[in-house]
């Protein structure tokens, strides 16, 4: 059994062209709890912003953006009693790196399903770090109208950052290391809500 | 999931689990036609050259259409005025484009295999946009994005190609395509346009029009290829109509529901009526508009896969 496991991960470095160190869990940033309460706080932040919901749009980036985006929503819709319209966004065909994969990446659902021309979008991602999926995402979203504004919400900002972008409601700050990973995991799409931070 | 090759040269021997990804992939760009700012900059940088050696107006406007859409730069040149005319050979053609940096050539000729032939002595990718007799494979790939778009999936269907199959590079990629993807194909079509060795393919030969008619539920069409025919292969066009044209007279009584699909340009009042054409069984311009979705998936596909970088989640970068 050993040996058999060992091969498997002598084959596995061979393929690839970098060797990724096993990740580990280093620590838990946030539980289910956590995220529920930090939600919370960023809806009313969002509302307070903008003195209400008039003219918002919320669009979340996929994957676990457009979750987040969601539970914001029906965080608004219990303190607003207007209806916040709501957009997916995918950002695959607007990566900076698509050069230099050595993969077509499969390409995922993008829904606006209004026009945002002169809303003020409110952006949603789990993860703000180098700040290139935000630049992908405001480049996608101005192919689909001119919005009057456009605010960044995220779960967790890590730093690092590569480009001229910051968040305007940042859930939680965490000091990490570059090669380190901030891994968001939500009840949708992972089956239990908590952050970890992981690194080698 | 990637494609195996860096070319798309035909649909035969294609694995299933290929094909999809193409059509799924097809499926998620089509909305961009849709919006406001019809264009991704994915291709930035990519250089496209599209060879038509033979005549094509749907084909290379699609093909076009698909490349600036996704921001690639492309040039195109056709058989006239251009250095073919002149006599310039195949391989000196693609030494040309060696020299110039292409990434992905597209091509159409009246010789099969000549996509083969450019594919082993270029470094770029090749997309076969019709090679003679031999295949057409986007088109058969719009064919089936438009079946499963229409009617959910194209497992199980029965699939009646009806026309000239000798000649057609429509049918082969479609009979392929079709079969690997699960429907059942059967030809309809004169005598003497049927290919030799038709029963080496996965495929039934139908006796007659009306047991095709009594059989399938999705008819694709072909044109009468009249520059093909200098050799008399029917006798006349109006025979040709009353025993192999789709016309009003024949669908009329039918019970239930068909869909048609002709890969155009129609010769109406040959092998479709007006009435058929653009009635309510035609499915001909849904066709159109995803031959761009469906040659944006290829080129999307085949652009990849030059780098060095693993996969990595970008929901981090």
């Amino acid at each position: 059994m050993r040996n058999y496991q060992s091969k498997i991960r002598l084959d596995n470095h061979a393929n690839s062209h970098y060797y990724i160190h096993p990740m580990t869990e280093k620590s838990r940033i946030m539980d289910g709890q956590g995220i529920a309460r930090t939600l919370q706080r960023l809806t009313h932040e969002i509302l307070e912003r903008n003195a209400g919901c008039e003219g918002l749009v919320l669009v979340g980036i996929r994957n676990r953006g457009d979750v987040l985006a969601q539970r914001i929503l029906k965080a608004m819709s219990s303190i607003e009693s207007r209806e916040v319209p709501y957009g997916v966004l995918d950002i695959t065909l607007y990566r900076d790196d698509f050069q230099r994969l050595a993969d077509s990446p499969v390409i995922g659902e993008t829904d606006i399903p209004c026009d945002i021309t002169d809303q003020k979008v409110v952006l949603v991602d789990d993860v703000l770090f180098t700040g290139r999926t935000i630049r992908a995402a405001m480049d996608a979203l101005m192919d689909f109208g001119r919005p009057s504004s456009v605010q960044l919400a995220v779960l967790i900002d890590r730093g690092h950052r590569e480009l001229p972008i910051h968040a305007d409601f940042v859930g939680q700050t965490v000091s990490t290391l570059k090669s380190d990973g901030v891994q968001v995991r939500l009840e949708e799409t992972d089956g239990e809500d908590g952050v970890v931070l992981i690194g080698s | 999931m990637q494609l195996k090759s860096r070319h798309l040269l035909g649909l035969e021997g294609m694995p299933r689990e290929e094909i999809e990804l193409i059509l799924d992939t097809a499926a998620s760009l089509k909305p961009i036609l849709e919006r406001p700012i019809p264009k991704v900059p994915t291709l930035r940088g990519k250089t496209i050259a599209n060879l038509f050696y033979e005549p094509s107006t749907r084909t290379r406007f699609s093909f076009e259409l698909a490349e600036k859409r996704l921001s690639a730069d492309s040039v195109s040149f056709s058989q006239a005025g251009s250095s073919v005319s002149k006599g310039e050979t195949l391989k000196d053609t693609v030494r040309n484009l060696h020299a110039m940096k292409i990434d992905t050539v597209v091509i159409r000729h009246g010789a099969s295999g000549a996509p083969h032939f450019l594919a082993g002595c270029l470094d770029a990718s090749v997309v076969n946009a019709g090679d003679g007799t031999h295949e057409h494979p986007t088109q058969a790939l719009l064919d089936m994005m438009t079946l499963r778009e229409k009617l959910g999936k194209i497992e199980g269907l029965k699939v009646a190609i009806v026309g000239d199959i000798l000649h057609s590079r429509v049918a082969r990629s479609n009979i392929h395509g079709l079969s690997t993807a699960g429907a059942s194909v059967g030809l309809c079509g004169p005598a003497t346009l049927m290919p030799a060795g038709v029963n080496d393919l996965p495929v039934r030969v139908y006796r007659n029009l009306d047991e095709a008619l009594e059989d399938a539920d999705v008819f694709i069409v072909l044109r009468i290829q009249m520059e093909r025919q200098k050799r008399g292969m029917f006798p006349s066009l109006r025979e040709y109509r009353s025993l192999f044209g789709m016309t009003v007279e024949r669908l009329e009584p039918l019970k239930k529901e068909i869909t048609i699909l002709h890969p155009g340009p129609i010769n109406r009042g040959v092998e479709l009526d007006d009435e058929v054409a653009d009635g309510r069984h035609s499915v001909i311009l849904d066709q159109v508009t995803n031959g761009v979705a469906v040659r944006m998936a290829v080129l999307y596909l085949l652009s990849g896969g030059r780098g060095k970088i693993e996969m990595e989640d970008h929901a981090q970068a």
